[in-house]
């Protein structure tokens, strides 16, 4: 083994090769880069299919970007390899492409599309932001619905402010503790030493806890349109004070027909930033509803990976579903069952004689832990309330057996 | 023995009845040659860990597993103090009259009552060879594990306050395995080599079964992996991994099958499906995906 640094030519294609990586939207850091120029000194660089899987298992962390990679590689090489040896590696590499990519939790990269924004609206300029807010009562009974422009503009500031905690779980992690249930040997043994290894006082560890992931499932279908944009200024209110208080727990879900995630434009700290984001990823905007197949779809993909330690789920609906309500139930029973609480907001319940009668509620309700309205401040208020306010553990759940609240 | 080309770690591999695709061997060799960690991730049972076993095989040193999960911690991770006999030790300088604190502390703390957990243990070489450190499943580990292992990673060295700091005599092979329910730190995972091991193609999943299952007829082999693959391009909740093809072609076996027939499928099912509902869906099919079996057990697509 002879090393030898690759020539200045093939370094300087290197450099230039990931600086197209990046430009396709691969993060690829300088010490990667290092990485696969050491790499180079260690295989045959003749042969096409080392060189092509040096360079992807050195420059890249996910699966996801195995296929942008693949088609940033050919077309780059293709400039100087010959065709001969191109050929070669088309036949390794190509059985290894995936089928499907999976999109994964805090990195999907959101793929720009063409297309044109729903936002229709400019942004309503802010002009006073020391104006204090109005708790104004009606203002807070008030509809979504029917509030006037300058009433949404002052509640999507009340919003902003609002300081959103959701109830922690108790962690496997043990941190030192005043007293607790668990003996701290390392330290009650350090202690002990000070007095001639006499045991005289102990210390003790607890669970750390930390608050719970908050997975949000929000329709936009057609019938909740009125709603959807005060929602999504919710959603995006909480993901903001998450992430004030350093925690980045929440993931969010746009559903009509499919489902899209939208947790990364939430991270937005410009409010109609994130709302312009949204709606150029949302491709089905005020369409019809299948909660059902959405749902399907989030148990498929998403469940194992933005389920874990004890999510807490909040479906935003009015349940108008055009699909099958068979389906809906058997694919909310499992979310239900693999969440710590599944919640769901209605805005429809806020009004006076409404009742939960579509085919769909009928068939969710038995498998949803807590149904709750969300159609004004009020009960925004009420929900931050709840959410502060969870059983620790389990908690009295529903089981699929009980009835529909009337 | 350290493959030194990319074709030669592909051999050994097999000579370890591992079969394992080009790109794999490469950044197995690559791990090897520059020293860095190698994350693999993949759906559970296409041989994530079986690989790391095959690799300690292959370099004939030591493999050290370490299982993560929430709240593991340095007492478990890394080492622990065996507090019953260092209280013993004190009894007995007390006993011989010894009293200094400071001699006591010296005594008590002692490499003799250090209980070496994986990571200390994997910087240590025997007979001149550092072992291979499989850290298992590193999703189910928190954040708090995860930024000391990144420490390590880079340094490979512990530090103990009350005996020094325990320096690696050559850094171990690492191999970092994760089934992602959770995403893995992006610092983490940029300091290593990644790999996303697939499923096999049908070719693969044959030698496997037929390397792995031994006395297995071809027959029944091939059926077994037609049926497997098909299988696997249903809407399923959970997809058989090449584990449980392994475990179904072992059932198979254990019931005298020398062919796969509806009534043995709808029997064994639950070797390699483990959702009630996929093997209700399955059953409901069964007919059809053997029909498709059939003719690729014959001639694979």
């Amino acid at each position: 083994m002879t090393p030898s640094l690759p020539s200045g030519h093939l370094l300087a294609h290197v450099v230039r090769f990931t600086r197209l990586l990046r430009e396709g939207g691969v993060v690829v850091t300088p010490g990667q880069t290092m990485t696969f120029v050491r790499a180079l000194e260690q295989i045959s660089l003749l042969d096409a299919g080392s060189f092509y899987y040096a360079a992807r298992t050195s420059l890249l962390t996910r699966r996801e970007d195995y296929d942008r990679f693949h088609a940033l590689f050919v077309r780059f090489w293709r400039e100087f390899d010959s065709e001969n040896s191109l050929s070669e590696l088309f036949k390794d590499a190509l059985g290894l492409l995936p089928a499907k990519p999976r999109p994964r939790p805090l990195e999907v990269a959101s793929v720009p599309r063409s297309g044109e924004a729903q936002s229709d609206k400019p942004p309503v300029p802010l002009v006073d932001r020391s104006l204090t807010y109005s708790t104004d009562e009606t203002l807070k009974q008030r509809s979504f619905e029917a509030m006037s422009a300058e009433e949404i503009e002052v509640a999507r500031r009340l919003l902003q402010d609002f300081d959103w905690r959701i109830s922690e779980r108790p962690t496997r992690r043990l941190q030192p503790a005043g007293s607790g249930a668990l003996l701290d040997l390392r330290r009650s043994f350090r202690k002990a030493l000070k007095h001639q290894g006499e045991f005289v006082r102990l210390a003790w560890q607890g669970r750390k806890t930390k608050p719970r992931p908050l997975v949000v499932l929000a329709d936009v279908s057609g019938s909740m349109e009125r709603y959807a944009r005060m929602l999504l200024h919710f959603l995006h209110a909480f993901a903001q004070a998450q992430n004030r208080q350093g925690v980045r727990t929440v993931e969010a879900f746009a559903f009509g027909t499919r489902l899209t995630r939208i947790t990364r434009p939430m991270k937005k700290r410009s409010v109609d930033a994130a709302l312009l984001e949204v709606g150029r990823l949302v491709k089905d905007w005020s369409g019809g509803t299948r909660i059902g197949g959405s749902l399907r779809e989030f148990n498929r993909t998403w469940a194992k990976r933005v389920l874990g330690r004890g999510a807490v789920v909040l479906l935003i609906s009015d349940g108008w579903d055009q699909g099958d309500p068979e389906l809906l139930a058997f694919e909310i029973e499992r979310l239900q069952k693999s969440c710590h609480r599944l919640i769901w907001l209605n805005p429809l319940l806020g009004t006076p004689g409404y009742q939960p009668l579509t085919r769909g509620l009928v068939a969710a309700l038995p498998f949803v832990d807590d149904f709750l309205p969300v159609h004004n401040l009020y009960s925004l208020e009420q929900l931050a309330r709840a959410l502060e306010s969870l059983p620790e553990r389990g908690g009295p759940r529903r089981s699929g057996l009980a009835k529909a609240p009337a | 023995m350290t493959p030194s080309t990319v074709e030669e770690t592909l051999a050994a591999l097999e000579a370890h009845r591992y079969i394992a695709d080009k790109g794999l061997a490469v950044s197995v060799f690559l791990a090897l040659k520059l020293g860095r960690p190698l994350l693999l991730e993949g759906e559970p049972g296409v041989g994530k860990t079986e690989i790391v076993k095959v690799l300690a095989d292959m370099l004939s040193t030591r493999l050290i597993r370490l299982q993560c999960y929430e709240g593991l911690d340095v007492n478990n991770a890394v080492y622990e103090w065996d507090y019953a006999r260092q209280m013993m030790q004190i009894r007995l300088l007390e006993a011989s009259g010894e009293r200094q604190a400071e001699r006591v502390r010296h005594e008590v703390f002692g490499r003799e009552f250090l209980l070496e957990r994986p990571l200390l243990q994997a910087l240590k070489s025997v007979d001149g060879k550092a072992p291979v450190l499989l850290i298992d499943e590193l999703d189910r580990a928190d954040e708090e594990f995860e930024a000391f292992l990144l420490e390590f990673l880079s340094d490979w060295q512990i530090t103990i306050p009350e005996v020094g700091t325990v320096r690696a005599e050559r850094p171990p092979v690492v191999v970092i395995t994760s089934n992602r329910t959770r995403e893995i730190h992006d610092a983490l995972k940029r300091r290593c080599l990644y790999f996303w091991i697939d499923y096999p193609s049908f070719e693969k999943e044959y030698r496997i079964v037929r390397e792995k299952v031994p006395g297995v007829p071809e027959k029944l082999a091939r059926q077994v992996v037609a049926f497997v693959q098909e299988l696997r391009k249903e809407d399923l909740y959970k997809a058989p991994g090449v584990a449980e093809t392994l475990d179904w072609a072992a059932s198979l076996m254990a019931l005298d099958a020398v062919a796969l027939e509806p009534q043995v499928v709808e029997e064994t099912l639950g070797a390699l499906l483990k959702y009630q509902d996929d093997v209700i869906k399955t059953k409901s099919m069964a007919h059809d995906l053997l029909e498709r079996a059939e003719s690729n057990a014959v001639s694979p697509a």
